[in-house]
């Protein structure tokens, strides 16, 4: 319907017809691709094109260019559109520039490119570390330089913002234990002893772990966010340019202020794990507070609440520690951003797993 | 310009725009012309851009309409708004490219979204168009991040010219360029204009670039607007305008104001 195209014995008629713009590029398209091209010579007519616009006339120079691979000398029934003059003087009609090298990535070359970035990224991240270390000595020299007002902030958005949700997650989390160990100890008749899972597992592990992870969800990607949209805005270069330290005001009061934070929300998660335990004991097991509570004592060492809180603050360091430098890392593209905050969720995570086994063997070896 | 009764591309007819209290336009009108280059000026803060917004449809006003070649964007839903939405081509004060797609890619996308066109189309229109705003191919393949200043704004005028529409809207295309590249851009836009048959709405504070380009400016002044020719609104003796045009550098700019044919 764009080209009628017909074959007079050798010579062969392609008449241009209706509107050739952009909006009908699709149609066009097809026309060109699909007009057959048969005869010894051929005429192009542009007279029955209603309208003509840039990409009409690119799609008009495509079928003179299929026309001269064909082999077929073609010329133009009265004169060649204005539109497809300009379109080659802007495209210098000359030939199709080279195709370019497709850069074949061989698997020698891969490994090695991947070894030097990890090797540059661990670096990096030292470096980064070694900064915090520095600011954070500097700090205390002078304590006006810790920023509480953000500091405090960060405590807000990232410690009591989080307490329904961490709440929430501790109390279900110990209850599906909770279930799980009354059915298996049911068994063997010893109800009571969901008191002693219940309580080790959400003080020493449970409790702390399930918050750090909720955490860097939330608050390890929000930093990631917060500091790459800083950097594609140019913020940061500003802020070193004015001179300020940019782990001083944007990367130590998160630091510090999720060290606060974590810690506090752990208390909580142990509290109300606890009371989901409870709960469960007294509805499923016929186990009255009272007994649930004095049981919880004859289970737990004195150290036992400790050793879940101690962890508390590492975890806290490394979420924050791995969201600001994931966000610094941000560059150029709103994409990179992306990548880097699913990177410092995914690594804080990683990361928090990592340290608490680490916890698991040091403690199983002082026993703790 | 010797049109007797000029066709209106874009009629604006009272358009009121306020925030919280802040009243930003009151009843501005505004008219362009088929095939001209329409230069809006104010102050800052006078709402040019709200008003290029408006115009854009992604700012309701409180009252009034917009027309672009006949049809008012508000009553408009569907295939009937993206088709007047693919009318026209609209650049972005700092490009707004987005950033994790190539040059190539830029230019390419309201193609892919009009219709599936084979790679081949697309790689040689997008080529055509950056030729056409005065870039070399070896740009197709970068991120907008490697790009300099004047190059973004010259993809930006690529990529709004990409579905070759006729109507223009650029928003302060030569602020941040270097006088030299500013220069160019004027001549680009002029060259384009002729070209292509293009009606311009340009927002601009560049007085050497409204004097070298624009046909007719309007100035945002209290609220309102008043357009006129470029030698009427020289002339206009509102006080705001008369500064704008005849202060230090509204001066300098008059006097190495070319002869306009």
């Amino acid at each position: 319907m764009y080209l009628d195209s017909r074959a007079d014995a050798a010579l062969r008629s392609l008449s241009a017809e209706g509107r050739w713009c952009a909006d009908e590029a699709p149609g066009l398209s097809r026309a060109v691709a699909e007009a057959e091209l048969t005869g010894t010579h051929a005429v192009l007519d542009a007279g029955r094109i209603e309208a003509l616009d840039l990409t009409g006339a690119w799609f008009l120079r495509h079928l003179e260019d299929r026309l001269r691979r064909a082999g077929i000398p073609f010329e133009w029934r009265g004169a060649r559109p204005e539109a497809l003059e300009f379109a080659g003087r802007l495209l210098g009609d000359a030939a199709a520039p080279p195709a370019p090298t497709q850069r074949r990535e061989e698997p020698l070359g891969a490994l090695g490119r991947w070894t030097v970035r990890l090797g540059s990224q661990v670096h990096d991240g030292l470096e980064f570390l070694g900064r915090i270390y520095l600011v954070w000595a500097g700090a205390f020299a002078h304590p006006r330089r810790l920023r509480a007002k953000s500091i405090v902030r960060h405590v807000y958005e990232t410690g009591i913002q989080a307490i329904p949700i961490v709440a929430l997650i501790a109390f279900l989390i110990s209850v599906i234990v909770a279930y799980i160990g009354a059915q298996e100890l049911r068994q063997f008749g010893g109800e009571v002893y969901v008191v002693d899972l219940v309580t080790l597992s959400v003080l020493r592990e449970l409790g702390v772990l399930l918050t750090a992870i909720i955490v860097a969800g939330r608050s390890g990607s929000a930093f990631a966010a917060e500091i790459g949209v800083m950097r594609l805005n140019e913020e940061i270069d500003a802020l070193r340019a004015i001179g300020i330290n940019v782990v001083e005001v944007l990367v130590l009061p998160r630091v510090i202020g999720l060290i606060i934070a974590l810690p506090l929300l752990t208390i909580i998660a142990d509290a109300m794990g606890l009371a989901g335990g409870a709960v469960l004991a007294w509805l499923v097991l016929d186990i009255p507070f009272n007994q649930f509570l004095v049981r919880m004592q004859e289970a737990i060492a004195p150290t036992t609440f400790w050793a879940g809180l101690l962890k508390a603050p590492v975890f806290a360091f490394v979420i924050a520690m791995i969201g600001t430098f994931r966000g610094i890392q941000v560059r150029d593209t709103s994409r990179e951003l992306g990548r880097l905050t699913t990177v410092a969720v995914v690594e804080s995570i990683f990361t928090v797993l990592f340290v608490d086994a680490v916890f698991a063997i040091v403690y199983w070896n002082l026993d703790f | 310009m010797a049109a007797a009764a000029p066709e209106s591309v874009v009629v604006v007819r009272g358009i009121v725009n306020r925030f919280r209290s802040q009243v930003v336009h009151d009843g501005l009108d505004m008219d362009v012309h088929q095939g001209e280059i329409f230069g809006v000026v104010g102050g800052s803060g006078s709402g040019k851009s709200v008003l290029l917004r408006t115009i854009l449809g992604l700012q309701t006003p409180r009252a009034g309409s917009v027309e672009i070649e006949g049809q008012d964007l508000a009553r408009l839903h569907g295939d009937a708004l993206r088709a007047v939405k693919r009318s026209y081509g609209v650049t972005f004060q700092h490009g707004a490219l987005f950033s994790s797609l190539t040059v190539a890619e830029n230019v390419q996308l309201p193609l892919i979204e009009a219709g599936r066109l084979p790679e081949e189309a697309l790689e040689g229109l997008a080529e055509l168009k950056l030729r056409l705003v005065g870039l070399s191919p070896d740009t197709a393949a970068k991120y907008p991040a490697e790009l300099s200043g004047g190059m973004i704004k010259r993809v930006a005028l690529a990529r709004a010219l990409a579905l070759d529409p006729k109507l223009l809207f650029l928003d302060e295309p030569t602020s941040g360029l270097d006088p030299i590249a500013a220069s160019a851009f004027d001549e680009l836009l002029l060259y384009l204009q002729r070209s292509l048959h293009l009606t311009v709405v340009m927002i601009t504070h560049d007085l050497d670039s409204i004097f070298r380009t624009c046909n007719r400016v309007g100035v945002i002044v209290d609220q309102h607007m008043i357009s006129d020719t470029l030698e009427g609104i020289v002339e206009n003796p509102h006080p705001w305008i008369r500064e704008y045009f005849h202060g230090a550098r509204g001066r300098q700019a008059l006097l190495k104001r070319p002869g306009r044919p």
